[in-house]
């Protein structure tokens, strides 16, 4: 399946992505220019994290209205997959292709650590191969994660199950010490109503190979390019 | 024509950095500081003469770009013409 990184002016984590999607889970992977408006024939479309346009105005908010962000639109609205890490997720947010908006960290800080998630959502293109209650430690990198929302768009996205991580302890118990950036509910990742467009804070790319000393980011992007696949077998089969 | 646009955190949201803000002013002597909002402050030139299609399309920056109303607030403000008529 053919896998395409989209890279900004300021993206830093797009070799990462490229590196587990190529080498990692051997798969034929493009680096998508932010200026082209094609994505090349990609199935699975991934969004890096890094400063995209050096953060100007907010995180992503110049990002959202580049050229490859109208066909990562069109893909998203034919159903096809589309993750965003971090910066990702925040391009995601302004381009309103998932709710919601980012907020600097509670504490002021750069927030440069290992968490804990806890998994809601196992049905999910890209969590089809973890469990719900599963505790996943991956890295998070930023000063802007504290995700926030209007009390009833929240009290929306928690009963449309579109809430897919929570911060937790090791033990996945929801804990205000847990929540490394002040996020609403404890929100880490959040997925699209459709279910295909996948957005989190921390980073899987940086913790999927035993050699780097953690795995736990590896199930997110085998899921997907399983689902994926099974999208494009559907797909072929139907013509 | 000049304007400015101002882009502040809603009222209703906490200003993480608005508060650091608030704490320092307290600690370095000015007492009686209830609140501050940090936002951003635009000052935009216009080649309209006309104030209301001006507003508009201010207004308009705002919602699409200059802005976040998820999260943010903002105003608009003619400052009229350019040394000619306000």
């Amino acid at each position: 399946m053919k896998c395409g990184v989209v890279v900004f002016p300021g993206s830093n984590c797009d070799h990462d992505v490229y590196h587990v999607l190529k080498h990692v889970l051997e798969q034929e992977v493009a680096f998508l220019w932010h200026q082209d408006d094609s994505l090349q024939g990609c199935e699975l479309i991934v969004l890096p994290g890094g400063f995209a346009y050096g953060d100007y105005l907010r995180a992503g908010a110049l990002a959202a209205l580049s050229p490859v962000m109208g066909a990562v639109r069109r893909h998203a609205e034919a159903g096809g997959l589309v993750l965003g890490i971090c910066n990702g997720f925040q391009v995601l947010l302004e381009a309103s292709l998932l709710p919601g908006a980012m907020r600097r960290n509670e504490n002021l800080r750069f927030q440069c650590l290992d968490v804990h998630l806890r998994t809601e959502r196992a049905d999910l293109p890209f969590t089809r191969r973890l469990r719900v209650g599963q505790v996943l430690r991956l890295p998070i990198a930023h000063a802007e994660g504290n995700y926030e929302d209007s009390p009833a768009r929240l009290d929306a996205l928690e009963a449309n199950g579109q809430v897919v991580f929570r911060y937790c302890e090791p033990d996945g118990r929801i804990t205000p010490e847990s929540n490394p950036n002040g996020a609403a509910r404890n929100i880490a990742g959040i997925v699209n109503a459709g279910g295909n467009v996948l957005g989190l804070m921390p980073h899987p790319e940086r913790c999927s190979e035993a050699v780097l000393g953690n795995t736990d980011g590896l199930a997110l992007f085998a899921s997907a390019v399983e689902a994926g696949s099974r999208r494009l077998q559907a797909a072929g089969a139907a013509r | 024509m000049k304007a400015r646009v101002t882009v502040y955190p809603r009222r209703e949201i906490l200003d993480p950095q608005g508060k650091a803000i608030r704490d320092a002013l307290t600690r370095v002597g000015f007492s009686g500081v209830d609140d501050v909002r940090a936002g951003k402050s635009f000052e935009i030139s216009l080649g309209t003469a006309d104030p209301q299609a001006a507003a508009g399309q201010l207004r308009e920056m705002c919602e699409k770009l200059l802005a976040n109303t998820v999260v943010e607030d903002y105003s608009v403000e003619i400052l009229g013409g350019d040394g000619a008529q306000p």
